[in-house]
């Protein structure tokens, strides 16, 4: 790692003072990205500003038709809670697939939303769901947020607060992790909501998450996994790297957007 | 370098740290508590787990300074050669280990296991439990035996958690 100053606040407010303050700052969150991407020395900030003693950026509120998880919770937390469980259970069941345990226990909603990683699970979840990113200036929905990637709407210093979900009708996540990273090698989130199904492909694409509209359309038109068949995504826009070709994601994303439908009438 | 204060198996510890060190090295290395291991440095086998705050955690991935105002349990702080952990002892009775390199995580993990899941546990929960933490040697089968048995071990009358 290169040397770097590193500092806890205990408030928003601070944080961000400590952001603005330094040219380049970094806020550390479960550190399950950031940590050993300072150790490849890929990165530089001169600060860490860690978030972890920041009360009100962590917890799950549960209002009338959303869920509001705070940018510091856990996988885990989100994971286990009950109240997520029952409102969207498709969130806490991609929660839960997310790496391994002690992964869980350290990463959080905001880094990996910030991080934006084609491969990452939660932004099949903002995308699919129809979440909107709240930050310290403002509220971007996920279709705005996610920008290719790990790029994201997100401003220098701009610090995501929290995530809010709308409650679908229902929801399911289909996901084929990679059997040595686990990160996704293809991950489909199918929301059913009151203005339609929505789709979200994560893992597969060389532009990161994105909404697969054709297979909306198709399930729009007849919710059953039938109505896929012969969709194909285009395999030349697909991640094609030791693990797999474009062909191969573009399959799998087929296959795994099948079974979330299937999960949802099954 | 800044100076922080944290708990380590329950003793307070005091200690000026680069913020670059790692919690596994400050723990190894500075503290001498080298029962946690380093496999990969990269957050893949899980030979460095220990509890944060009672949560299952890998100590290559977590900075000394993080633990500041916050506790760390090590393998050193569940049980002694003397008076061996429930869950210490099935791994020796399961044949749970073999070069031993991974069992130190294990064992955090499969307390973590038991914190989340409780002390009746299946080999289907286990596994998928395991699944950060790497083993070049047994082939598993054993491990998950041990943890199993560990944690109903844990949840018999006759064992009373130590303090901390
Ligand atoms: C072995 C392993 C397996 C994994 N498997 C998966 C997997 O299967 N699926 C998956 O999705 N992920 C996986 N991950 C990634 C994991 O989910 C990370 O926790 C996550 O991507 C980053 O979250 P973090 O809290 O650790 O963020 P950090 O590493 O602390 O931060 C990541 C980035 O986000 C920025 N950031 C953090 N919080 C905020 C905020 N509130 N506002 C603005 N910027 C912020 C940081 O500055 C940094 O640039 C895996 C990681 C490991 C080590
Ligand atoms: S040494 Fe930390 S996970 Fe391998
Ligand atoms: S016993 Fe040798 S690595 Fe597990």
């Amino acid at each position: 790692m290169f040397t770097f100053s590193y500092h806890r606040p205990a408030s928003v407010d601070d944080a961000l003072a400590l952001a603005a303050a330094e040219d380049e700052a970094k806020y550390l969150a479960g550190g399950q990205t950031l940590l050993p991407t300072l150790k490849q020395r890929l990165a530089s900030p001169s600060d860490l500003v860690d978030l972890g003693d920041i009360a009100e950026m962590s917890g799950i509120r549960v209002e009338e038709d959303r869920v509001v998880v705070g940018a510091m919770t856990p996988h885990a937390d989100v994971a286990a809670s009950a109240a997520v469980r029952a409102a969207i259970p498709a969130l806490a069941d991609l929660a839960g697939r997310i790496g391994d345990p002690a992964v869980r226990n350290r990463g959080t909603i905001g880094g990996s939303v910030a991080n934006n990683d084609p491969s990452a699970d939660y932004p099949a979840a903002c995308l699919g769901l129809g979440a909107t990113i709240l930050t310290t200036v403002r509220e971007i929905p996920a279709e705005a947020f996610f920008q290719g990637l790990f790029e994201t709407a997100l401003a220098p210093a701009e610090m995501i607060t929290a995530v809010s979900f709308p409650v679908p009708l229902r929801a399911a996540y289909e996901k084929f992790p990679n059997p040595a990273s686990r990160y996704a090698m293809a991950g489909v989130l199918v929301a059913v909501t009151p203005a339609g199904v929505r789709v979200a492909v994560t893992g597969a694409s060389q532009a990161g998450v994105f909404r697969w509209t054709e297979a909306e359309a198709a399930l729009d038109a007849a919710f059953a996994p039938e109505a896929l068949v012969g969709l194909a995504l285009p395999a030349e826009d697909m991640i094609a790297d030791i693990h797999g070709s474009g062909a191969y994601r573009a399959h799998l994303a087929g296959v795994m957007a099948r079974r979330a439908v299937a999960r949802l009438l099954g | 370098m800044p100076t922080f204060a944290t708990t380590v198996n329950g003793i307070a510890v005091t200690a000026e740290v680069d913020p670059r060190l790692l919690l596994v090295d400050f723990l190894r290395e500075r503290l001498g508590l080298t029962g946690t291991h380093v496999g990969c440095d990269t957050s893949q086998c899980g030979a460095c787990t220990v509890h944060l705050d009672g949560r299952a955690v890998k100590a290559c991935a977590v900075l000394a300074v993080q633990a500041a105002g916050r506790e760390v349990l090590t393998i050193e702080g569940i049980g002694s050669a003397e008076a061996l952990h429930p869950m210490q002892a099935a791994f020796r009775e399961h044949h749970g280990l073999q070069c031993g390199f991974c069992t130190p995580g294990m064992i955090m993990a499969g307390l973590d296991t038991v914190r989340r899941h409780g002390t009746e546990l299946d080999a289907e929960t286990v596994r998928a439990e395991l699944e950060g933490n790497l083993c070049r040697c047994t082939g598993y089968h054993n491990i998950v035996a041990a943890v199993i048995d560990g944690a109903a071990a844990m949840g018999s009358a006759a064992f009373a958690p130590a303090a901390g």
